[in-house]
């Protein structure tokens, strides 16, 4: 009836996860609990849960990718302190648990942490950006936000049912196969991954045709945003490299349920076409994260510079040299794996080329920077981190993908000082920038400066003394993943990288503060005309926040710049614009097709993991039921009338209006 | 849609439609029932020549296999041309970009993973062919 799953699931002699479990579970019971007796059920369910607005969608991606993001730094947390404490000793984490823990560092920072909070910034800005009302596929949209919400579910159930993959992040076969992983630890890695990986790929479908299809008039290729063009190069990843690891992850899927052979020791199979092709993906999946925050950069250079961006073709051109040379290089991952000098060769050099790409990007901001007026708020600020700590990144990159220096260097602490010095500076400062920038646009007020600043440089500190450290470690030759330390030379460094990682938890205890703080002084931080940094592009035009449908009237683009170009105008005329006339504007209704169809994925996941064979066909034909009925729906629009338009435009225009008569005043 | 919305999109689409939206006129040679007449009859001549190649002797025989690649890809512009309604045409822009993209990364994955993965034994010490035999 239940497959596997029984009581031996539930962990009750292991202190740490029950632990973790219960404070988990009771601190969503009181949050739900809180909800119910606020009376807020039906508010969240008409207005988020069922919304099919880009905005609205876009900020529960990154609530979500938020609350992974502190999953996974408190596993971070984790194995920083157990290196310490296992310096000739147990440390506090037996072997068994900590390797759950770097596969689910890993995993949910890339798939839940990473890749939400990039999502969620695109589809909640690209949409202003372009001048248009929503996304191609609205629905679609919640689907695919859902769908990834059912990943992180499942794979933050397996903290207390069952275990976690203990393979690492990439479940590198054959020790992902049922021979030396029996568990249901990989099960739960490739269900949950597959599950968000489906919302993934139509996220990537819905904005590549969004940005192909949707842009406001005017709006050429070469005056889009740059900003929209890595969304696009970065979507256009999303749908070519998402399949490879879609059908990577189901072969081994076909390995451990059915008996196949495709990656198994005997048979046939072949272990090492399973580390080929997931990095075929692996590599483009670098760039599908760190493109759109070069994208958010190149907006926040030009910002706080008031400037023009340095460059935008070239901009342009490398975004999409990027995009196409990223499916180059993913041997690099593997130069060890035994293919002879001409391979290794090859992939070298195309590593080194495609830093190329990125080397035009960081003389183009710093292009950007010079000459203008440079004001250094919070989004700036990550943006200067950015730029310095990621070109230390890049150099060590250039260093690894030289084979026989990667040889060397393989698996030490080396790499993941690099990995994570660029992922962290290019990643999520680039999530943390978004976020401060793009904030006041979505709620109405500014984040508080002054917090900010500290959660800025608390973060740069702590994330410098932790992977400095790991740097020098690693070329003295300690490999990754160690559960316990036998070398004395050591041990310094892993007390340093340890007190690092304590003050990066002050950065991020700033960060949870500001947004405290924020919320509570929301009226002194009120953003009143729409347009708090003296912005450049479209979505600096509509108020904060946008009305539903983001534009009364499509506005006309006749540059690079519209909204600059908006602005300079109305200076000149004194009035904001004088059309009067409106016309009724036609929006997508809500629907629960996505929530619903996560719920029935949500079953089928954790059926199929625990072999619960009815539960999972109960909960197909339930998905697939929901997907009936919302193909049959009768009408998915409604109409919002053109005098109900007017009324909340021209709010805007008064607040526009207010602002440009405080300008002449002062001026 | 409002009048001025889908008038905006005519404006936008002239140059590229999704699939599906185009219009199919008349006087292309995919367009109508003709034309998926056309199509399917090429692919079903295909189709027989593909299986005449490989069960009769009508190619000289180490040619087969470049024969029935030749079919093959012929076989995928017919359904391409007839069936997908890939065109030329300034409306059709953004259908060949993402199929020449679809090709490429498809192109470079598959060539580069042959490539790759019969490099992996390159390290290794030459084996006679008794060891080879002896190999799993």
């Amino acid at each position: 009836m239940l497959g596997k799953l029984d009581w031996s699931a539930i962990p009750f002699d292991q202190p740490i996860p029950l632990g973790a479990a219960l404070i988990v579970f009771l601190a969503a019971a009181a949050v739900l609990g809180w909800i119910t007796v606020k009376g807020y059920w039906p508010y969240l369910w008409h207005e988020w849960i069922t919304s099919v607005d880009h905005k609205r969608i876009g900020v529960m991606y990154i609530v979500l990718a938020m609350l992974m993001l502190l999953r996974g730094f408190v596993d971070a947390i984790m194995m920083r302190t157990q290196q310490v404490l296992a310096i000739h000793g147990p440390g506090y984490l037996p072997p068994e648990h900590y390797d759950q823990i770097f596969s689910a560092h890993g995993t949910i920072m890339i798939f839940f942490a990473a890749m939400p909070f990039v999502i969620g910034l695109m589809n909640f800005v690209v949409p202003l950006q372009l001048g248009i009302r929503d996304v191609a596929f609205p629905t679609l949209n919640s689907v695919s936000f859902w769908l990834t919400a059912t990943g992180a579910l499942l794979v933050n159930i397996s903290l207390v049912v069952g275990e976690f993959a203990r393979t690492g992040w990439l479940p590198y076969a054959p020790l992902s196969e049922t021979t030396y992983s029996p568990g249901v630890g990989v099960d739960y890695y490739l269900w949950s991954i597959q599950i968000s990986g489906v919302g993934t790929l139509l996220t990537g479908v819905n904005l590549v045709t969004t940005i192909l299809k949707m842009r406001a008039p005017g709006m050429g290729y070469l005056r889009m945003p740059m900003f929209c063009w890595t969304s696009l190069a970065s979507n256009l990843l999303i749908v070519a490299a998402f399949p490879i690891l879609t059908a990577t992850l189901a072969m081994l899927t076909l390995d451990r349920y059915l008996g196949f052979h495709f990656f198994t020791n005997e048979a046939g199979g072949n272990q090492m076409m399973f580390v080929n092709l997931i990095w075929a993906w692996g590599h483009p999946e670098v760039y599908i994260l760190v493109l759109p925050a070069f994208g958010l950069y190149s907006e926040i250079f030009s910002t706080f510079s008031s400037k023009p961006l340095f460059g935008y073709r070239s901009m342009v051109a490398a975004t999409l040299f990027i995009c196409v040379v990223s499916f180059m290089v993913w041997l690099h991952h593997f130069f060890t794996m035994g293919a002879g000098a001409d391979v290794n060769a090859a992939f070298g050099i195309a590593t080194s080329v495609i830093a190329v790409g990125t080397g035009v990007k960081v003389y183009n901001w710093l292009f950007t920077m010079y000459g203008g007026r440079v004001r250094f708020d919070t989004p700036m600020l990550w943006a200067l981190g950015f730029v310095t700590t990621f070109t230390i990144g890049g150099m060590t990159g250039v260093l690894l993908a030289v084979p026989p220096a990667d040889f060397m260097l393989h698996n030490s602490l080396f790499l993941v000082a690099h990995f994570h010095n660029v992922i962290i500076s290019g990643v999520l400062f680039g999530a943390f920038a978004g976020f401060t920038y793009w904030f006041p646009k979505a709620f109405g007020f500014r984040l508080h400066e002054g917090w900010g600043k500290a959660a800025f440089w608390f973060t740069l500190a702590g994330y410098m003394l932790v992977f400095v450290p790991l740097y020098i470690v690693g070329l003295l030759g300690m490999t990754r993943r160690l559960q316990h330390i036998d070398m004395d030379m050591w041990a310094p460094y892993l007390v340093v990288a340890a007190f690092g990682i304590l003050v990066m938890i002050v950065g991020a205890a700033c960060q949870i503060t500001q947004l405290v703080v924020s919320i509570r002084r929301r009226d002194e931080l009120r953003d009143e005309t729409g347009d708090p940094w003296d912005g450049r592009s479209l979505e600096w035009s509509t108020s904060s926040p946008p009305p539903v449908f983001n534009y009364a009237r499509l506005p006309q683009v006749e540059n690079e710049e519209p909204y600059w170009t908006i602005k300079q105008r109305a200076l000149e005329e004194q009035s904001p614009d004088d059309e009067e006339s409106y016309e009724p504007i036609e929006m997508p209704r809500n629907s629960p097709t996505g929530f619903v169809t996560a719920f029935f994925s949500t079953l089928v996941g954790f059926a199929l993991i625990w072999h619960i064979w009815w539960l999972a066909i109960v909960g197909f034909i339930g998905a697939y039921a929901t997907f009936v009925v919302f193909a049959w729906r009768d009408h998915g629009d409604y109409e919002i009338p053109a005098d109900e338009v007017a009324r909340i435009d021209g709010d805007r225009k008064a607040a526009q209006l207010a602002w440009l008569r405080r300008r002449e005043r002062v001026a | 849609m409002t009048d001025i919305d889908s008038r905006i999109d005519e404006d936008l689409d002239r140059r590229d439609s999704a699939p599906g939206e185009e219009t199919i006129t008349e006087h292309e040679p995919a367009g109508g029932l003709t034309g998926y007449l056309l199509g399917f009859g090429l692919a079903i001549l295909l189709t027989i020549a593909s299986f005449l190649a490989a069960q009769t002797d009508l190619i000289y025989q180490p040619a087969v296999i470049s024969a029935l690649v030749v079919l093959a890809i012929a076989q995928m512009g017919v359904h391409l041309v007839f069936f997908l309604h890939l065109t030329t045409g300034s409306d059709n822009t953004n259908n060949v970009l993402a199929l020449a993209f679809g090709v490429l990364i498809v192109a470079l994955v598959v060539l580069g993973s042959i490539w790759i993965m019969g490099h992996l034994n390159q390290n290794m010490a030459p084996m006679s062919a008794h060891q080879a035999e002896m190999m799993p």
